[in-house]
Protein backbone atom coordinates (compact mmCIF):
# COMPACT_ATOMS: atom_id res chain seq x y z
CA UNK A 1 0.00 0.00 0.00
CA UNK A 2 2.74 2.40 0.95
CA UNK A 3 4.56 3.82 -2.01
CA UNK A 4 7.72 5.49 -0.88
CA UNK A 5 10.24 4.65 -3.53
CA UNK A 6 9.79 5.70 -7.08
CA UNK A 7 13.33 5.11 -8.30
CA UNK A 8 13.68 5.10 -12.05
CA UNK A 9 16.67 2.80 -12.11
CA UNK A 10 15.54 -0.78 -11.73
CA UNK A 11 18.75 -1.75 -9.96
CA UNK A 12 18.50 1.05 -7.43
CA UNK A 13 14.88 0.06 -6.92
CA UNK A 14 15.79 -3.46 -5.84
CA UNK A 15 18.48 -2.16 -3.49
CA UNK A 16 16.13 0.41 -2.00
CA UNK A 17 13.29 -2.06 -1.46
CA UNK A 18 15.62 -4.49 0.31
CA UNK A 19 16.92 -1.83 2.65
CA UNK A 20 13.54 -0.30 3.33
CA UNK A 21 11.97 -3.55 4.47
CA UNK A 22 14.87 -4.52 6.69
CA UNK A 23 14.89 -1.11 8.35
CA UNK A 24 11.13 -0.86 8.64
CA UNK A 25 9.97 -0.75 12.24
CA UNK A 26 6.22 -0.40 12.12
CA UNK A 27 3.74 0.27 14.90
CA UNK A 28 4.32 -2.12 17.82
CA UNK A 29 1.64 -4.58 18.95
CA UNK A 30 1.30 -3.54 22.61
CA UNK A 31 -2.15 -3.09 24.17
CA UNK A 32 -3.32 0.04 25.97
CA UNK A 33 -5.62 -0.30 28.97
CA UNK A 34 -5.86 2.78 31.20
CA UNK A 35 -6.16 2.30 34.97
CA UNK A 36 -6.72 -1.39 34.33
CA UNK A 37 -10.26 -0.63 33.17
CA UNK A 38 -10.53 1.63 30.10
CA UNK A 39 -9.79 -0.39 26.95
CA UNK A 40 -8.33 1.83 24.27
CA UNK A 41 -8.65 0.94 20.59
CA UNK A 42 -5.23 1.91 19.28
CA UNK A 43 -5.31 -0.11 16.04
CA UNK A 44 -8.27 -0.61 13.74
CA UNK A 45 -9.35 -0.72 10.10
CA UNK A 46 -9.11 2.60 8.34
CA UNK A 47 -12.35 4.51 7.71
CA UNK A 48 -13.72 4.08 4.17
CA UNK A 49 -12.74 7.56 3.03
CA UNK A 50 -9.00 6.84 3.48
CA UNK A 51 -7.58 5.90 0.10
CA UNK A 52 -3.97 5.01 0.83
CA UNK A 53 -4.04 3.43 4.28
CA UNK A 54 -5.61 0.11 5.38
CA UNK A 55 -5.01 0.23 9.12
CA UNK A 56 -4.96 3.21 11.45
CA UNK A 57 -2.76 3.41 14.53
CA UNK A 58 -2.69 5.69 17.52
CA UNK A 59 0.58 7.57 17.91
CA UNK A 60 0.95 5.63 21.19
CA UNK A 61 2.20 2.60 19.21
CA UNK A 62 5.21 4.47 17.90
CA UNK A 63 6.56 5.59 21.26
CA UNK A 64 9.02 3.75 23.50
CA UNK A 65 7.80 1.35 26.20
CA UNK A 66 8.77 3.89 28.87
CA UNK A 67 6.74 6.67 27.26
CA UNK A 68 3.82 4.30 26.68
CA UNK A 69 3.78 3.29 30.34
CA UNK A 70 3.05 6.86 31.49
CA UNK A 71 -0.36 6.61 29.90
CA UNK A 72 -1.48 3.35 31.48
CA UNK A 73 -2.23 4.83 34.89
CA UNK A 74 -3.63 8.26 35.66
CA UNK A 75 -1.25 8.57 38.62
CA UNK A 76 1.69 8.29 36.23
CA UNK A 77 0.17 10.46 33.51
CA UNK A 78 1.51 14.02 33.92
CA UNK A 79 -1.29 15.25 31.65
CA UNK A 80 -3.77 14.48 34.44
CA UNK A 81 -2.40 17.42 36.45
CA UNK A 82 -3.89 19.69 33.79
CA UNK A 83 -7.16 17.78 34.00
CA UNK A 84 -7.25 18.40 37.77
CA UNK A 85 -6.62 22.11 37.31
CA UNK A 86 -9.43 22.23 34.77
CA UNK A 87 -11.77 20.44 37.19
CA UNK A 88 -11.29 23.34 39.60
CA UNK A 89 -12.01 25.82 36.83
CA UNK A 90 -15.09 23.83 35.89
CA UNK A 91 -16.58 24.67 39.27
CA UNK A 92 -15.27 28.24 39.48
CA UNK A 93 -17.73 31.10 38.96
CA UNK A 94 -16.41 33.63 36.47
CA UNK A 95 -17.83 36.56 34.45
CA UNK A 96 -20.76 38.96 34.73
CA UNK A 97 -23.45 36.23 34.83
CA UNK A 98 -22.10 34.69 38.02
CA UNK A 99 -21.91 31.21 36.57
CA UNK A 100 -19.44 28.34 36.37
CA UNK A 101 -19.41 25.59 33.77
CA UNK A 102 -21.02 23.37 36.41
CA UNK A 103 -23.96 25.80 36.85
CA UNK A 104 -25.28 24.72 33.46
CA UNK A 105 -23.51 21.48 32.60
CA UNK A 106 -23.46 19.79 36.01
CA UNK A 107 -20.61 17.31 36.42
CA UNK A 108 -17.79 17.29 33.87
CA UNK A 109 -18.81 13.68 33.18
CA UNK A 110 -21.83 15.13 31.36
CA UNK A 111 -19.35 15.86 28.56
CA UNK A 112 -18.82 12.10 27.91
CA UNK A 113 -19.00 11.50 24.16
CA UNK A 114 -18.49 15.13 23.20
CA UNK A 115 -14.77 14.93 22.38
CA UNK A 116 -15.42 11.99 20.05
CA UNK A 117 -17.57 13.99 17.62
CA UNK A 118 -15.56 17.23 17.48
CA UNK A 119 -14.83 19.23 15.34
CA UNK A 120 -18.50 19.37 14.43
CA UNK A 121 -20.85 21.55 12.38
CA UNK A 122 -22.61 24.08 14.61
CA UNK A 123 -26.03 25.04 13.23
CA UNK A 124 -26.24 28.30 15.09
CA UNK A 125 -22.80 29.52 13.99
CA UNK A 126 -23.20 28.09 10.50
CA UNK A 127 -19.70 26.64 10.59
CA UNK A 128 -17.59 23.79 11.89
CA UNK A 129 -16.38 24.50 15.43
CA UNK A 130 -13.75 22.94 17.67
CA UNK A 131 -14.05 22.15 21.36
CA UNK A 132 -11.90 25.16 22.24
CA UNK A 133 -14.30 27.39 20.27
CA UNK A 134 -17.29 25.92 22.11
CA UNK A 135 -15.63 26.56 25.45
CA UNK A 136 -14.88 30.17 24.54
CA UNK A 137 -18.38 30.57 23.15
CA UNK A 138 -19.83 29.56 26.53
CA UNK A 139 -17.45 31.91 28.29
CA UNK A 140 -18.16 34.99 26.21
CA UNK A 141 -21.82 34.42 25.25
CA UNK A 142 -23.18 32.59 28.29
CA UNK A 143 -20.96 33.53 31.24
CA UNK A 144 -20.00 37.08 30.34
CA UNK A 145 -16.36 36.10 30.90
CA UNK A 146 -13.15 36.76 28.96
CA UNK A 147 -12.17 34.21 26.37
CA UNK A 148 -9.19 31.98 26.99
CA UNK A 149 -6.19 32.02 24.64
CA UNK A 150 -6.78 29.36 22.00
CA UNK A 151 -3.66 27.28 22.67
CA UNK A 152 -3.03 28.61 26.20
CA UNK A 153 -2.62 26.35 29.22
CA UNK A 154 -6.03 27.07 30.77
CA UNK A 155 -7.85 26.23 27.54
CA UNK A 156 -5.75 23.16 26.79
CA UNK A 157 -6.33 21.87 30.33
CA UNK A 158 -10.10 22.30 29.87
CA UNK A 159 -10.03 20.47 26.54
CA UNK A 160 -8.04 17.72 28.29
CA UNK A 161 -10.73 17.45 30.98
CA UNK A 162 -13.49 17.24 28.38
CA UNK A 163 -11.47 14.62 26.45
CA UNK A 164 -10.66 12.55 29.52
CA UNK A 165 -14.33 11.73 30.16
CA UNK A 166 -14.61 10.29 26.61
CA UNK A 167 -11.58 8.03 26.84
CA UNK A 168 -12.27 4.65 25.27
CA UNK A 169 -15.08 5.95 23.05
CA UNK A 170 -14.42 5.71 19.32
CA UNK A 171 -13.71 8.92 17.43
CA UNK A 172 -16.61 9.50 15.08
CA UNK A 173 -16.56 12.94 13.45
CA UNK A 174 -19.07 13.64 10.69
CA UNK A 175 -17.54 14.47 7.32
CA UNK A 176 -20.66 14.74 5.18
CA UNK A 177 -23.63 17.10 5.07
CA UNK A 178 -22.84 20.64 6.16
CA UNK A 179 -19.32 19.62 7.30
CA UNK A 180 -18.28 18.32 3.92
CA UNK A 181 -16.82 21.48 2.35
CA UNK A 182 -14.73 22.13 5.46
CA UNK A 183 -13.56 18.52 5.40
CA UNK A 184 -12.56 18.87 1.72
CA UNK A 185 -10.58 22.00 2.56
CA UNK A 186 -8.79 20.12 5.34
CA UNK A 187 -7.98 17.26 3.01
CA UNK A 188 -6.44 19.67 0.51
CA UNK A 189 -4.28 21.15 3.25
CA UNK A 190 -3.20 17.67 4.33
CA UNK A 191 -1.82 16.87 0.90
CA UNK A 192 -0.37 20.32 0.10
CA UNK A 193 3.43 20.36 0.01
CA UNK A 194 4.53 23.45 1.89
CA UNK A 195 7.67 25.49 2.45
CA UNK A 196 11.17 25.24 1.11
CA UNK A 197 11.32 21.54 2.02
CA UNK A 198 8.07 20.96 0.09
CA UNK A 199 6.65 18.35 2.45
CA UNK A 200 2.98 17.62 3.12
CA UNK A 201 1.45 16.01 6.18
CA UNK A 202 0.92 12.96 3.95
CA UNK A 203 4.60 12.72 2.98
CA UNK A 204 5.55 12.10 6.60
CA UNK A 205 2.42 10.65 8.21
CA UNK A 206 0.90 8.62 5.36
CA UNK A 207 3.83 7.64 3.10
CA UNK A 208 6.45 7.22 5.83
CA UNK A 209 4.86 6.24 9.14
CA UNK A 210 6.82 3.53 10.89
CA UNK A 211 10.11 4.92 9.57
CA UNK A 212 12.70 6.98 11.34
CA UNK A 213 13.21 10.57 10.26
CA UNK A 214 16.43 11.44 12.03
CA UNK A 215 15.73 10.60 15.71
CA UNK A 216 11.94 10.53 15.37
CA UNK A 217 9.82 7.44 14.80
CA UNK A 218 7.08 8.67 12.50
CA UNK A 219 3.48 7.92 13.47
CA UNK A 220 0.35 8.51 11.41
CA UNK A 221 -0.03 11.93 13.03
CA UNK A 222 -3.40 11.02 14.56
CA UNK A 223 -5.12 13.39 16.99
CA UNK A 224 -7.23 10.94 19.01
CA UNK A 225 -4.70 11.44 21.82
CA UNK A 226 -4.96 15.21 22.06
CA UNK A 227 -4.27 17.19 24.08
CA UNK A 228 -0.92 15.41 24.41
CA UNK A 229 1.48 15.86 27.28
CA UNK A 230 4.92 16.04 25.66
CA UNK A 231 7.96 15.03 27.66
CA UNK A 232 9.89 17.40 25.40
CA UNK A 233 8.15 20.60 26.55
CA UNK A 234 6.62 19.18 29.76
CA UNK A 235 3.12 20.50 29.15
CA UNK A 236 -0.17 19.67 27.51
CA UNK A 237 -0.18 20.57 23.82
CA UNK A 238 -3.21 21.34 21.68
CA UNK A 239 -3.65 19.82 18.23
CA UNK A 240 -3.28 23.24 16.59
CA UNK A 241 0.01 23.88 18.36
CA UNK A 242 1.26 20.54 17.05
CA UNK A 243 0.06 21.32 13.52
CA UNK A 244 1.88 24.63 13.70
CA UNK A 245 5.15 22.97 14.68
CA UNK A 246 4.90 20.40 11.91
CA UNK A 247 4.19 23.04 9.23
CA UNK A 248 6.99 25.26 10.52
CA UNK A 249 9.40 22.35 10.20
CA UNK A 250 8.86 22.30 6.44
CA UNK A 251 10.33 25.83 6.37
CA UNK A 252 6.85 27.16 5.61
CA UNK A 253 4.69 30.04 6.73
CA UNK A 254 2.33 28.42 9.23
CA UNK A 255 -1.37 29.02 9.79
CA UNK A 256 -2.51 30.41 13.12
CA UNK A 257 -4.02 28.22 15.83
CA UNK A 258 -7.78 28.75 15.69
CA UNK A 259 -7.67 29.80 12.01
CA UNK A 260 -10.23 28.49 9.52
CA UNK A 261 -7.43 26.49 7.88
CA UNK A 262 -6.46 24.69 11.09
CA UNK A 263 -10.11 24.07 12.00
CA UNK A 264 -10.55 22.39 8.61
CA UNK A 265 -7.31 20.48 9.03
CA UNK A 266 -8.35 19.35 12.51
CA UNK A 267 -11.64 18.01 11.16
CA UNK A 268 -9.87 16.16 8.37
CA UNK A 269 -7.11 14.73 10.58
CA UNK A 270 -9.69 13.71 13.22
CA UNK A 271 -11.66 11.89 10.50
CA UNK A 272 -8.55 9.90 9.55
CA UNK A 273 -8.78 8.52 13.08
CA UNK A 274 -12.50 7.64 13.05
CA UNK A 275 -12.62 4.30 14.88
CA UNK A 276 -9.66 4.85 17.22
CA UNK A 277 -10.52 5.54 20.85
CA UNK A 278 -10.35 9.00 22.35
CA UNK A 279 -7.15 8.86 24.40
CA UNK A 280 -6.51 12.42 25.56
CA UNK A 281 -4.68 13.46 27.56
CA UNK A 282 -2.04 11.15 26.09
CA UNK A 283 1.71 11.14 26.66
CA UNK A 284 4.22 11.53 23.85
CA UNK A 285 7.87 12.49 23.61
CA UNK B 1 39.63 54.87 -7.75
CA UNK B 2 39.74 51.87 -10.05
CA UNK B 3 41.42 49.68 -7.46
CA UNK B 4 38.84 50.70 -4.92
CA UNK B 5 36.00 49.78 -7.25
CA UNK B 6 37.49 46.40 -8.02
CA UNK B 7 38.11 45.57 -4.40
CA UNK B 8 34.58 46.67 -3.54
CA UNK B 9 33.24 44.36 -6.22
CA UNK B 10 35.45 41.55 -4.93
CA UNK B 11 34.23 42.06 -1.39
CA UNK B 12 30.65 41.92 -2.61
CA UNK B 13 31.38 38.69 -4.45
CA UNK B 14 33.04 37.16 -1.42
CA UNK B 15 30.31 38.34 0.90
CA UNK B 16 27.54 36.59 -1.00
CA UNK B 17 29.80 33.67 -1.86
CA UNK B 18 28.81 33.87 -5.52
CA UNK B 19 31.85 33.65 -7.75
CA UNK B 20 31.92 34.70 -11.39
CA UNK B 21 31.53 31.21 -12.88
CA UNK B 22 28.84 30.08 -10.47
CA UNK B 23 25.69 28.84 -12.17
CA UNK B 24 22.70 30.40 -10.40
CA UNK B 25 19.87 27.96 -9.50
CA UNK B 26 17.52 29.17 -12.25
CA UNK B 27 20.22 28.60 -14.91
CA UNK B 28 21.06 25.00 -14.06
CA UNK B 29 20.53 22.72 -17.07
CA UNK B 30 19.24 19.20 -16.35
CA UNK B 31 19.60 16.40 -18.89
CA UNK B 32 17.63 13.33 -17.82
CA UNK B 33 17.95 14.61 -14.28
CA UNK B 34 21.75 14.99 -14.48
CA UNK B 35 23.87 18.15 -14.45
CA UNK B 36 27.16 17.91 -16.37
CA UNK B 37 29.09 20.99 -15.23
CA UNK B 38 30.30 22.01 -11.79
CA UNK B 39 27.88 24.57 -10.34
CA UNK B 40 30.67 26.56 -8.74
CA UNK B 41 33.20 26.18 -11.53
CA UNK B 42 35.42 24.46 -8.98
CA UNK B 43 36.03 20.94 -7.81
CA UNK B 44 34.24 19.73 -4.69
CA UNK B 45 35.89 18.93 -1.36
CA UNK B 46 34.72 15.48 -0.19
CA UNK B 47 35.70 16.11 3.44
CA UNK B 48 33.60 19.27 3.56
CA UNK B 49 30.78 17.32 1.86
CA UNK B 50 30.88 14.64 4.54
CA UNK B 51 30.19 17.29 7.19
CA UNK B 52 27.14 18.58 5.30
CA UNK B 53 25.60 15.11 5.45
CA UNK B 54 25.02 15.66 9.15
CA UNK B 55 24.37 19.31 9.68
CA UNK B 56 22.49 22.46 8.81
CA UNK B 57 20.52 22.62 5.62
CA UNK B 58 22.06 19.40 4.31
CA UNK B 59 21.11 17.00 7.08
CA UNK B 60 20.96 14.20 4.54
CA UNK B 61 21.06 11.53 7.23
CA UNK B 62 17.68 12.72 8.49
CA UNK B 63 16.42 10.54 5.63
CA UNK B 64 19.38 8.38 4.54
CA UNK B 65 21.64 5.84 6.18
CA UNK B 66 25.35 5.71 5.40
CA UNK B 67 27.22 2.80 6.94
CA UNK B 68 30.61 4.52 6.88
CA UNK B 69 29.16 7.37 8.95
CA UNK B 70 27.92 4.99 11.64
CA UNK B 71 29.45 7.23 14.31
CA UNK B 72 26.50 9.56 13.65
CA UNK B 73 23.49 8.49 15.69
CA UNK B 74 19.89 8.48 14.43
CA UNK B 75 20.15 7.93 10.70
CA UNK B 76 16.79 8.11 8.96
CA UNK B 77 15.01 5.59 6.76
CA UNK B 78 12.92 7.72 4.40
CA UNK B 79 15.23 7.36 1.41
CA UNK B 80 17.50 4.47 0.35
CA UNK B 81 20.84 3.99 2.11
CA UNK B 82 23.51 5.89 0.21
CA UNK B 83 26.09 3.10 0.47
CA UNK B 84 27.29 2.47 -3.08
CA UNK B 85 25.66 5.63 -4.45
CA UNK B 86 28.97 6.38 -6.18
CA UNK B 87 28.69 3.07 -8.08
CA UNK B 88 25.02 3.49 -8.98
CA UNK B 89 25.20 7.04 -10.26
CA UNK B 90 27.63 9.12 -12.31
CA UNK B 91 28.98 12.38 -10.92
CA UNK B 92 26.63 14.32 -13.21
CA UNK B 93 23.64 12.31 -12.02
CA UNK B 94 24.59 12.82 -8.39
CA UNK B 95 24.90 16.57 -9.02
CA UNK B 96 21.42 16.59 -10.54
CA UNK B 97 19.97 14.57 -7.64
CA UNK B 98 21.49 16.83 -4.99
CA UNK B 99 20.65 20.08 -6.82
CA UNK B 100 17.03 19.13 -7.56
CA UNK B 101 16.06 15.51 -6.97
CA UNK B 102 12.55 16.21 -8.27
CA UNK B 103 13.85 16.19 -11.83
CA UNK B 104 15.27 12.66 -11.53
CA UNK B 105 12.59 11.31 -9.17
CA UNK B 106 9.24 12.89 -9.91
CA UNK B 107 7.31 13.78 -6.77
CA UNK B 108 10.08 12.62 -4.42
CA UNK B 109 10.12 13.60 -0.76
CA UNK B 110 13.75 14.67 -1.13
CA UNK B 111 13.99 18.47 -0.94
CA UNK B 112 15.47 20.48 -3.83
CA UNK B 113 18.73 21.75 -2.39
CA UNK B 114 19.66 24.13 -5.21
CA UNK B 115 16.38 25.66 -6.27
CA UNK B 116 14.96 29.04 -5.30
CA UNK B 117 11.59 29.31 -7.05
CA UNK B 118 8.13 27.77 -7.07
CA UNK B 119 7.48 27.19 -3.36
CA UNK B 120 4.05 27.22 -1.71
CA UNK B 121 3.75 29.18 1.55
CA UNK B 122 7.47 29.74 1.75
CA UNK B 123 8.63 30.47 5.29
CA UNK B 124 11.63 32.36 6.60
CA UNK B 125 13.73 29.33 7.57
CA UNK B 126 12.15 27.71 10.68
CA UNK B 127 10.45 30.81 12.09
CA UNK B 128 6.99 29.94 10.76
CA UNK B 129 6.81 33.49 9.34
CA UNK B 130 6.40 34.26 5.64
CA UNK B 131 9.52 34.79 3.53
CA UNK B 132 9.11 37.62 1.04
CA UNK B 133 10.48 36.88 -2.43
CA UNK B 134 12.75 33.95 -3.22
CA UNK B 135 14.96 32.27 -0.61
CA UNK B 136 18.64 31.41 -0.70
CA UNK B 137 19.05 27.83 -1.91
CA UNK B 138 19.39 25.27 0.91
CA UNK B 139 22.96 24.59 -0.20
CA UNK B 140 25.36 26.95 -2.01
CA UNK B 141 26.84 25.94 -5.37
CA UNK B 142 30.10 24.99 -3.68
CA UNK B 143 28.32 22.98 -0.98
CA UNK B 144 26.51 21.01 -3.71
CA UNK B 145 29.90 20.28 -5.29
CA UNK B 146 31.33 19.24 -1.93
CA UNK B 147 28.43 16.86 -1.32
CA UNK B 148 28.74 15.42 -4.84
CA UNK B 149 32.48 14.89 -4.31
CA UNK B 150 31.67 13.04 -1.08
CA UNK B 151 28.95 10.89 -2.67
CA UNK B 152 31.32 9.73 -5.44
CA UNK B 153 33.51 8.23 -2.69
CA UNK B 154 30.62 5.99 -1.57
CA UNK B 155 31.58 2.88 -3.55
CA UNK B 156 31.30 -0.74 -2.50
C1 LIG C 1 -25.20 29.59 31.09
C2 LIG C 1 -25.07 28.18 30.87
C3 LIG C 1 -23.71 27.68 30.42
C4 LIG C 1 -22.49 27.87 31.02
C5 LIG C 1 -22.18 28.68 32.25
C6 LIG C 1 -21.54 27.12 30.25
N1 LIG C 1 -22.16 26.50 29.21
FE1 LIG C 1 -21.33 25.29 27.85
N2 LIG C 1 -23.06 25.15 26.85
C7 LIG C 1 -24.26 25.71 27.26
C8 LIG C 1 -25.28 25.46 26.26
C9 LIG C 1 -26.72 25.91 26.33
C10 LIG C 1 -24.63 24.74 25.23
C11 LIG C 1 -25.25 24.27 23.91
C12 LIG C 1 -26.17 23.15 24.10
C13 LIG C 1 -25.45 21.92 24.52
O1 LIG C 1 -24.86 21.30 23.68
O2 LIG C 1 -25.49 21.60 25.72
C14 LIG C 1 -23.26 24.55 25.65
C15 LIG C 1 -22.33 23.83 24.95
C16 LIG C 1 -21.06 23.52 25.41
C17 LIG C 1 -20.14 22.63 24.74
C18 LIG C 1 -20.45 21.84 23.47
C19 LIG C 1 -21.18 20.60 23.89
C20 LIG C 1 -21.66 19.72 22.76
O3 LIG C 1 -22.27 18.69 23.10
O4 LIG C 1 -21.51 20.03 21.60
C21 LIG C 1 -19.00 22.59 25.49
C22 LIG C 1 -17.75 21.78 25.19
C23 LIG C 1 -19.21 23.48 26.61
N3 LIG C 1 -20.47 24.02 26.53
C24 LIG C 1 -18.28 23.71 27.60
C25 LIG C 1 -18.45 24.64 28.61
C26 LIG C 1 -17.42 24.99 29.56
C27 LIG C 1 -16.02 24.37 29.60
C28 LIG C 1 -17.94 25.93 30.37
C29 LIG C 1 -17.24 26.69 31.48
C30 LIG C 1 -16.02 27.38 31.09
C31 LIG C 1 -19.32 26.16 29.94
N4 LIG C 1 -19.58 25.35 28.87
C32 LIG C 1 -20.20 27.03 30.55
C33 LIG C 1 -24.48 26.40 28.42
C34 LIG C 1 -23.48 26.82 29.28
C1 LIG D 1 8.96 16.29 7.98
C2 LIG D 1 7.98 15.33 8.46
C3 LIG D 1 6.66 15.85 9.00
C4 LIG D 1 5.70 16.56 8.34
C5 LIG D 1 5.74 17.11 6.93
C6 LIG D 1 4.59 16.68 9.26
N1 LIG D 1 4.90 16.07 10.45
FE1 LIG D 1 3.63 15.78 12.01
N2 LIG D 1 5.13 14.90 13.05
C7 LIG D 1 6.41 14.67 12.59
C8 LIG D 1 7.18 14.02 13.62
C9 LIG D 1 8.64 13.62 13.50
C10 LIG D 1 6.33 13.86 14.73
C11 LIG D 1 6.65 13.21 16.08
C12 LIG D 1 6.60 11.71 15.92
C13 LIG D 1 5.27 11.24 15.42
O1 LIG D 1 4.30 11.11 16.21
O2 LIG D 1 5.14 11.04 14.19
C14 LIG D 1 5.04 14.41 14.33
C15 LIG D 1 3.91 14.40 15.14
C16 LIG D 1 2.66 14.81 14.73
C17 LIG D 1 1.45 14.68 15.53
C18 LIG D 1 1.36 14.09 16.93
C19 LIG D 1 0.90 12.67 16.90
C20 LIG D 1 0.66 12.09 18.25
O3 LIG D 1 0.23 10.92 18.34
O4 LIG D 1 0.89 12.75 19.26
C21 LIG D 1 0.43 15.17 14.78
C22 LIG D 1 -1.02 15.27 15.18
C23 LIG D 1 1.00 15.62 13.53
N3 LIG D 1 2.35 15.37 13.53
C24 LIG D 1 0.26 16.19 12.51
C25 LIG D 1 0.83 16.70 11.33
C26 LIG D 1 0.07 17.41 10.33
C27 LIG D 1 -1.41 17.70 10.39
C28 LIG D 1 0.96 17.76 9.36
C29 LIG D 1 0.72 18.61 8.12
C30 LIG D 1 0.29 19.96 8.40
C31 LIG D 1 2.26 17.23 9.73
N4 LIG D 1 2.14 16.60 10.95
C32 LIG D 1 3.41 17.32 8.96
C33 LIG D 1 6.88 14.95 11.33
C34 LIG D 1 6.16 15.58 10.33
C1 LIG E 1 13.20 14.36 3.44
C2 LIG E 1 14.01 13.20 3.16
C3 LIG E 1 15.30 13.36 2.34
C4 LIG E 1 16.36 14.19 2.59
C5 LIG E 1 16.51 15.23 3.70
C6 LIG E 1 17.38 13.85 1.61
N1 LIG E 1 16.92 12.86 0.80
FE1 LIG E 1 17.97 11.96 -0.69
N2 LIG E 1 16.36 10.82 -1.17
C7 LIG E 1 15.18 10.80 -0.46
C8 LIG E 1 14.29 9.83 -1.07
C9 LIG E 1 12.87 9.49 -0.59
C10 LIG E 1 15.00 9.27 -2.15
C11 LIG E 1 14.51 8.20 -3.12
C12 LIG E 1 14.12 8.85 -4.41
C13 LIG E 1 12.67 8.67 -4.73
O1 LIG E 1 11.84 9.38 -4.12
O2 LIG E 1 12.33 7.83 -5.56
C14 LIG E 1 16.30 9.91 -2.18
C15 LIG E 1 17.30 9.60 -3.10
C16 LIG E 1 18.61 10.05 -3.00
C17 LIG E 1 19.70 9.57 -3.82
C18 LIG E 1 19.64 8.47 -4.86
C19 LIG E 1 19.52 7.18 -4.09
C20 LIG E 1 20.47 6.07 -4.46
O3 LIG E 1 21.48 5.95 -3.79
O4 LIG E 1 20.18 5.35 -5.39
C21 LIG E 1 20.82 10.25 -3.43
C22 LIG E 1 22.22 10.11 -3.97
C23 LIG E 1 20.41 11.16 -2.38
N3 LIG E 1 19.06 11.01 -2.15
C24 LIG E 1 21.25 12.03 -1.73
C25 LIG E 1 20.86 12.92 -0.73
C26 LIG E 1 21.74 13.91 -0.16
C27 LIG E 1 23.19 14.09 -0.51
C28 LIG E 1 21.00 14.62 0.74
C29 LIG E 1 21.43 15.81 1.60
C30 LIG E 1 21.99 16.94 0.89
C31 LIG E 1 19.66 14.04 0.74
N4 LIG E 1 19.62 13.02 -0.17
C32 LIG E 1 18.63 14.46 1.55
C33 LIG E 1 14.87 11.55 0.64
C34 LIG E 1 15.67 12.53 1.20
Amino acid sequence: MKNTFKLKTAFACVVAAGLASSAFADADTDKLVINGEIDIITTTVAPAHLENVDTIYSGWHFRSDETQAFQMDDFDNPGMIGVEKASENWDTVDGSEGKSCASCHGEAESMAGVRAVYPKYNEEKGKVTTLAMEVNNCRTERMGAEKWKYTGGTMTDMVALISSVSRGMPVNVAIDGPAQSTWEQGKELYYARTGQLELSCANCHEDSYGMMIRADHLSQGQINGFPTYRLKNTKLNSAHARFKGCVRDTRAETYNPGSDEFIALELYVASRGNGLSVEGPSVRN
Amino acid sequence: MKILAISAALTAVLATGVAADTVVPSDVVYEDGAVAMSLSGKAGDAAAGEKIMNKGAGNCIACHQITSLDYLAFQGEIGPALDGAGDRWSEAELRGIVANAKVMFEGTMMPSFYRTEGFYRLGDAYTGKAHPGNPEPLLTAQQVEDVVAYLTTLTE
